[in-house]
Order: C-alpha cells, then structure tokens, then sequence
C-alpha cells in the first residue's frame, strides 16, 4: 500500500520533472536560435496578429479593474482622510501588480491559446515534419518569431492598459468620490515613480515569453488527433497563468524590495 | 545511396523494427510494402532523420546519419524530399508559397528566379496556374501534386513517399503513380515509396520490400518478388489482386 502510494508521488514527480526539463530544453534552443537573424517579416505578422488583436479585450479589463478598484478603495481612503493619494495608490497598483499580471492573463487566454492552437494543428497535420524535412528548424521559425513578438506587445499592452486603468480610476474618483482631476493628478505626481511603471513593463516583458514558449512547447508536445489539440490549449492556458502567477512573485520580491 | 545497417527502432516498450539491412541505390524506385503497423512509415522517418534508430546504422551517400546532430542532419536532408501521407501543405501560405519555401530558406535566388522555379516545378506535376490558390482549396489529388511540387523545387537526389495513393481514387492514384514515374525518369531520383497498395508498387517500383511485423521479410525485383514463395508474401500479394479486382468491377 506505502509503496504503491510512493510509487504514484515519485510518478508525478517524474512527470513534472520531465515537463520543466524539456521547457528549460525549448527555451535554451529558442535563445540559441537568435544566434541566426530573426525572421523580420513573422515576427511582426505576429505582433500583429498577437498583440495588435489583443488591445480591445486589454483595454476593457483594464478600464474595469481601474473603475471598480478605485470604487473600492476611495470610500476607505475618504474615511481616514487619505484622498489626497488615491490617485497614486491606484497608478502604483495598476502599474507594478494589476497592469502587467491582467494583460499576462488575457494575453495568456487569448495568445497563448491561438499559438497552441496554431501549432498542434501543425504537428497533427505534419507540417511540423515538413519543416525538418525542409532542414527548417521549427524552433526557429516557428518559437522564435512568436517570443519576440509576445516579449514586445505584451508590455506595450500593459502600456495601454496601465493608461486606460489609471483613466478609469479617474473617472470613478471625480465622478462619484468627488475628488478633483487635481488632487487626483497631484497624488499620482507625488507617489509615483518611474521604476513602478518600468518595472511592471519588465515583468510583462517577462510573462510574454512565458506564454510564447509554453504556448509552443504545448503545441509541439500535443497529443495526436483533434481532442489532441483541445488539450494541449487547454494546458498551455493553465501552465501560462500558474507561472505568471508564481513569475510574478519572485519578480516582485526582486524589483520592489 | 541509403544504407541500413541492422537497424532496430523500439518506442519505449514497442519493437518496431527488427534488424532491418537494407540497401537503396542511386536511381531506382523502392517501394516499401507492408501491412498497417508492420514499420512502413517508421523506417521512411528513420532514412529522413524525422526520428533516430535505437540501434544500428543509417548511411546516406556515405555518411553516417544515426546519431548526426539535428544542424549536420539539416545538411543531409537538403539534399531529400518529402511527399506525405496527407500532403502537409503549409496552410496558412499560397501554393506558390509553399513550393518555394525551400528556395527562400535556403538559397538568395531573386524574387524572380524563384517564380520561375515555382512556375516550372507545378508545371511538372501538372499544376499551372494555382500558384495563388490556398491549400485548403485543392482537392487531395491536387494537394499530392502540390506536395510534390515542393518536394522537388530544392533539386534532390532522394525523394521519400509516404502512402502517395492513400485517400485518392483509382484514377487519381494511378495519375500520382504516372507522375513518380515520370518524376523519376525527368529527375533521376532515388524514390523510395511507402504503400500498402500492392498494384502500385508493382507499376512505379524496380524492387519491393516486404516488412511484417518490424522484420524485413524480402526485397526482390517486382518479377521476382511475385514468384516468392513465402506465404506472408503470397497472402499480401493475393489480397492487393482481389482489392484489384473488386476495384475493377
């Protein structure tokens, strides 16, 4: 019973070992790859495609997080007579945490799941095999366009959406906290500091290749078959938000302690 | 020339070839022959370097290829091409687009040379004037053609088939069958076909192989191969000319 219960732990433990060695093997072949000048012309097919498509959902998310976060805490910070930093508590927030973490969410969700999708139909149809048949590396054509891209757009997502989220606290704090665009402006001229907002653009610099390169490893390792690429998406999705999500803390103890 | 030198492939506990020896000359049309899951498609794959023997040797044109690393291995493989099962057209790229990737990857030919390849290389398989199509388009005959446009636009010596009839009608399979021998004899290819359809082989091959079950059973000339006596061989060669026969009817 103990041994068959041991047997199953060192299972998975084998399994996750296996999983974090043949990622850790994809990102050093990735990076060997930019040894050889990238493929200009994909890599900004796939900004486009990737990052241009992706505003409209950033944009929302953010506008919402920024308008019902500042509703949250206005009447809080009203109460304590705090309203003169409600505009800077709010911009630190969207700017090292909610900007960078909610664009590497939805970018994960709607990114990492088209280049999974993308990819396993790929490796079902054998048009993987035709690459390497074609002494094509699949790495390089395929991976190394897509990081780039996510590594550019997603902080110049986070860029968007840290402005629209800043917008929407404003609208909320004049709107319904009564407290002046100056105050509001004043508090974030005060309390803010370049490195809150450059240091959240470093991290979403980071969780774009966190979705590229666990949104093509998925993609290469899919199952074979239809169903095989309903799973693989499926895991690329979730190993994309758990290790944003994990990412972001050790980031954060790195660039804000 | 393409040399197998007891080659042996397990996926973890699977045996699928057994000691294979086998040797391919420079000109001439193999066709593998062989029941589903007799190994067909893993020794194409193991000549291509898609994926590596367990054991054994793989020479091609004197060069051994087994355990050559993926950069030295992309060498190799310029000088091959590919036709598969299902086409594996690129199908987010133009047909022209897909002929010429090879081209564009590997040579700084012009714009201009390139189209001229694309143009000439489709007009030997019989597709003029679908550079601009997409794959999704084609009908799986045309797509077979496409891909073999493709597999020929780089100028190879060897060209491996994967099951070119599979999923075709007898006309068309047997227009694709002109057109490897066609390809052959313009080219002077090395073709080594995998098929399970044993008329085929019999009307594009010099010599068959037989594998059954990951062993090699025979490789004999197509007038040979017919008058072999093993019952294997005998029942194989019965069930393509009932199939044959049920066909024509």
């Amino acid at each position: 019973m103990v041994i068959r219960i041991l047997e199953k732990i060192g299972a998975v433990v084998i399994k996750w070992l296996q999983y974090v060695g043949e990622v850790v093997l994809l990102v050093a072949e990735t990076f060997q790859q930019l040894r050889h000048p990238p493929r200009m012309r994909h890599v900004f097919a796939q900004m486009s495609h990737l990052g241009v498509d992706s505003l409209p959902i950033v944009l929302l998310t953010l506008l919402f997080t920024g308008m019902v976060m500042t509703l949250q805490v206005a009447h809080e910070f009203i109460r304590f007579g705090a309203q003169s930093t409600i505009g800077g508590v709010i911009t630190i927030a969207i700017g090292r945490e909610l900007g960078p973490v909610l664009v590497g969410v939805v970018a994960a969700g709607r990114v990492g799941a088209a280049i999974t999708a993308e990819i396993s139909t790929m490796k079902v149809t054998e048009q993987i095999d035709a690459l390497r048949v074609m002494a094509t590396s699949p790495v390089g054509y395929l991976v190394v366009p897509r990081m780039l891209a996510c590594m550019v757009m997603v902080p110049i997502l986070t860029v968007f959406g840290d402005a629209i989220g800043v917008f929407g606290g404003w609208v909320i704090a004049t709107s319904h906290s009564e407290i002046s665009t100056f105050l509001y402006l004043n508090s974030i001229d005060l309390f803010v500091d370049m490195h809150d907002i450059t240091g959240g653009l470093l991290k979403a610099a980071v969780f774009g290749v966190i979705i590229a390169i666990l949104g093509c490893y998925c993609g290469l390792k899919a199952p074979d078959g239809a169903e095989g690429v309903g799973l693989a998406t499926t895991r690329s999705v979730v190993s994309s938000i758990i290790v944003i999500f994990v990412a972001n803390c050790f980031l954060s103890l790195l660039l804000y302690q | 020339m393409i040399k197998l030198v007891h080659v042996s492939k397990s996926f973890r506990d699977k045996q699928v070839l057994r000691d294979v020896n086998l040797t391919i000359e420079d000109g001439e049309t193999l066709a593998i022959i062989g029941g589903s899951g007799s190994g067909k498609s893993t020794l194409l794959k193991l000549m291509i370097g898609l994926i590596r023997p367990t054991s054994g040797e793989l020479w091609v044109n004197d060069r051994e290829i087994s355990q050559l690393p993926e950069a030295e291995l992309d060498k190799v493989r310029l000088g091959m091409g590919m036709v598969f099962q299902y086409s594996a057209l690129f199908d987010s790229m133009t047909v022209g687009d897909n002929v010429a990737f090879g081209l564009r990857e590997h040579t700084k030919y012009p714009e201009e040379r390139i189209q001229q390849i694309v143009q000439e290389k489709l007009a030997l398989v019989g597709m003029d004037g679908v550079e601009s199509m997409m794959p999704s388009e084609l009908s799986g005959g045309m797509k077979k053609r496409v891909s073999l446009a493709r597999a020929i636009a780089f100028g190879p010596e060897i060209i491996f088939y994967d099951e070119p009839n599979s999923g075709l009608d007898p006309i068309m399979s047997r227009k694709i069958d002109e057109l490897i021998t066609h390809t052959q004899q313009a080219l002077k290819v090395t073709s080594v076909v995998v098929t399970h359809d044993m008329v085929s082989a019999c009307r594009i091959a010099d010599r068959i192989a037989m594998l059954y079950e990951g062993n090699l059973l025979a490789v004999a000339a197509v007038p040979e191969f017919r008058k072999l006596k093993d019952p294997r061989i005998q029942a194989f060669l019965q069930s393509a000319y009932v199939a044959e026969e049920e066909a024509r009817e």
